[in-house]
């Protein structure tokens, strides 16, 4: 029989509780998943190469790696770079730091970072995993020193209410993206599939499963509403909530399946594009 | 039968013991029966305070093995062959005696809370035709026992005694069933905001996870009034909209003919 403990009840400090079970799996996940994720991305951005593979046949089609679309500017002359085409605003632009690389993911990447670094899904996700507030439920959050103490998403962090607006900009994200899985069914104007094209289509398919599962979107098409059978769209609407509500309950599920997607297609096609790896498609 | 170790806390708000006691475990015993087993066969004066024995009433809520859950809906066969339970107060709220809390604070919060407020063309006495679809989101919030295990583990109460600053779960989901409602007209976002503090929720949905009714309070209360907060205050495009359009007027249910 175990001797009797004394203890404090309201005791504080990161990591105490009594929870028997492995409740740090979970954060420790997270914290790998997230942090690998950040390694690659911005990796692959820096890199500034290799992102675009057409086989060496001009004309319309190619597989674009999804870390650099769209293509703002386009730096000539630079190995598995894509035809200048592609470029929405041309060449390069000369006010460019010389100390960066001419990485077009450089120029795009802030919309779909912040997009997701303020999602509901991922604040819970790094909230646990990296900040410790806390690190599991009924697990000891991080003190915090300073005078006012813990101030949530009131202080700093007031920011993460900027996900609507990058949700408005992300949506666009999409379209862009299935235009390059359409772009990616062509190699010199002709018809085909590789695997390369698979992955990028999947890119899409999954980002908008992720997407139109948002909390925001959620609000506006319907959630804003306090009474659906009182208007002439309230049915429209309520039958939107109902669709989006059914991707939320799985964002979880599409923001983790999109992101790793993501990162697999973009080093697949860096790959082939490198010449590591030899695409099988239909072409040749 | 099957022989199991329990360490219960006994004490105040400020100082206890886990205190060991050996009990016979039949099949089908909830936790809390084992604490009944306890006061009625070792220790006459343990404190702990239950009600219905169904999950209906919210009044054993307790932290079992750490997790804030009601020991009424707690089967003892959970837990493994021989592994001992510990068994401890809400952490969030003061220490009246072993396992009784004081969830005092609550009650003051609700009231906190303005109540609905009609519109004065809806006020009848024929009724109103409501449809389901109309009314769902607030019924899942209407089916919460008050129990407390969300304000427990949230790590603002728990950890940071923030409890001058927000609310708690339970009540921005109070407030949400009244802002949600078709006929009330009544705005709360701008103190949602401030006084409740609903910028504290950092939304790691642990109110969620231990919600005995299984209510999703982050995804369908807590997001939802945070992105009328987001309307309201920081959202350009509906800020926008409603200095040219004005604010959108509520449109009630039909009157019952």
């Amino acid at each position: 029989m175990q001797s009797d403990t004394s203890i404090a009840i309201h005791t504080r400090g990161l990591g105490t509780t009594l929870r028997q079970d492995k409740w740090w799996i979970y954060p420790a996940l997270i914290l790998f998943g997230l942090t690998s994720f950040l390694v690659y991305g911005f990796w692959s951005a820096w890199q500034a190469d290799y992102y675009w593979y057409d086989a060496g046949v001009s004309g319309f089609g190619g597989y674009l790696a999804p870390f650099y679309s769209p293509l703002l500017f386009i730096k000539e002359g630079v190995a598995g770079a894509a035809p200048m085409s592609h470029s929405i605003f041309g060449a390069w632009p000369e006010w460019w730091p010389q100390w960066l690389p001419p990485s077009p993911s450089l120029l795009i990447l802030a919309v779909p970072g912040i997009f997701r670094f303020t999602c509901y899904y991922y604040r819970k996700a790094y909230y646990r995993a990296f900040t410790g507030t806390p690190p599991a439920c009924a697990v000891g959050a991080l003190q915090r020193k300073r005078k006012d103490g813990y101030r949530g998403e009131t202080g700093l962090m007031v920011v993460q209410n900027i996900h609507r607006i990058t949700m408005y900009f992300a949506v666009t994200y999409i379209i862009v993206f299935f235009y390059d899985a359409y772009l990616s069914f062509f190699r010199g104007g002709e018809f085909g599939v590789g695997l390369g094209s698979i992955l990028i289509l999947g890119n899409p398919i999954f980002l908008a499963g992720y997407t139109f599962g948002c909390h925001s979107i959620r609000h506006l098409v319907g959630g804003s509403r306090d009474c659906y059978s009182c208007s002439m769209v309230g049915n429209a609407s309520h039958e939107s909530w109902k669709l989006v509500s059914w991707l939320n309950r799985r964002h979880e599920l599409f923001a983790w399946i999109s992101l790793i997607w993501i990162v697999v297609a973009d080093l697949y096609i860096r790959l082939v594009s490198m010449g590591v790896i030899i695409d099988p498609n239909t072409w040749s | 039968m099957d022989k199991r170790t329990f360490r219960v806390y006994r004490g105040d708000n400020e100082r206890g013991e886990l205190k060991s006691y050996e009990v016979e475990i039949n099949e089908g015993m909830v936790v809390l029966d084992v604490i009944h087993q306890i006061q009625a066969e070792q220790e006459n004066d343990l404190a702990v305070r239950w009600n219905c024995k169904a999950g209906k009433c919210g009044s054993c809520s307790m932290e079992i093995n750490g997790k804030p859950k009601l020991a009424c809906m707690t089967r003892m066969n959970e837990y493994e062959p021989g592994q001992t339970i510990v068994v401890t107060p809400l952490k969030a709220f003061p220490v009246l005696k072993d396992l009784v809390s004081d969830v005092s604070w609550n009650y003051r919060q609700n009231e906190r809370i303005k109540p609905v407020k009609l519109a004065p063309e809806a006020k009848t006495d024929r009724g109103y035709v409501m449809y389901q679809k109309d009314v769902d989101r607030i019924q899942e919030f209407r089916k919460c026992i008050e129990c407390y295990l969300c304000q427990d583990v949230c790590h603002i109460l728990r950890d940071h005694d923030k409890q001058d600053a927000f609310i708690g779960p339970r009540f921005m989901i109070r407030v949400a069933s009244l802002e949600m409602h078709p006929l009330d007209i009544e705005d709360r976002l701008p103190e949602l905001k401030e006084e409740f503090g609903s910028g504290y929720c950092n939304i790691t949905r642990c109110c969620t996870d231990v919600c005995p009714e299984h209510i999703n309070l982050t995804d369908n209360g807590i997001i939802p009034l945070k992105e009328r907060v987001v309307d309201r205050f920081y959202d350009p495009v509906t800020i926008l909209r409603r200095k040219i359009f004005g604010p959108r007027k509520k449109k009630l249910p039909p009157i019952n003919k």
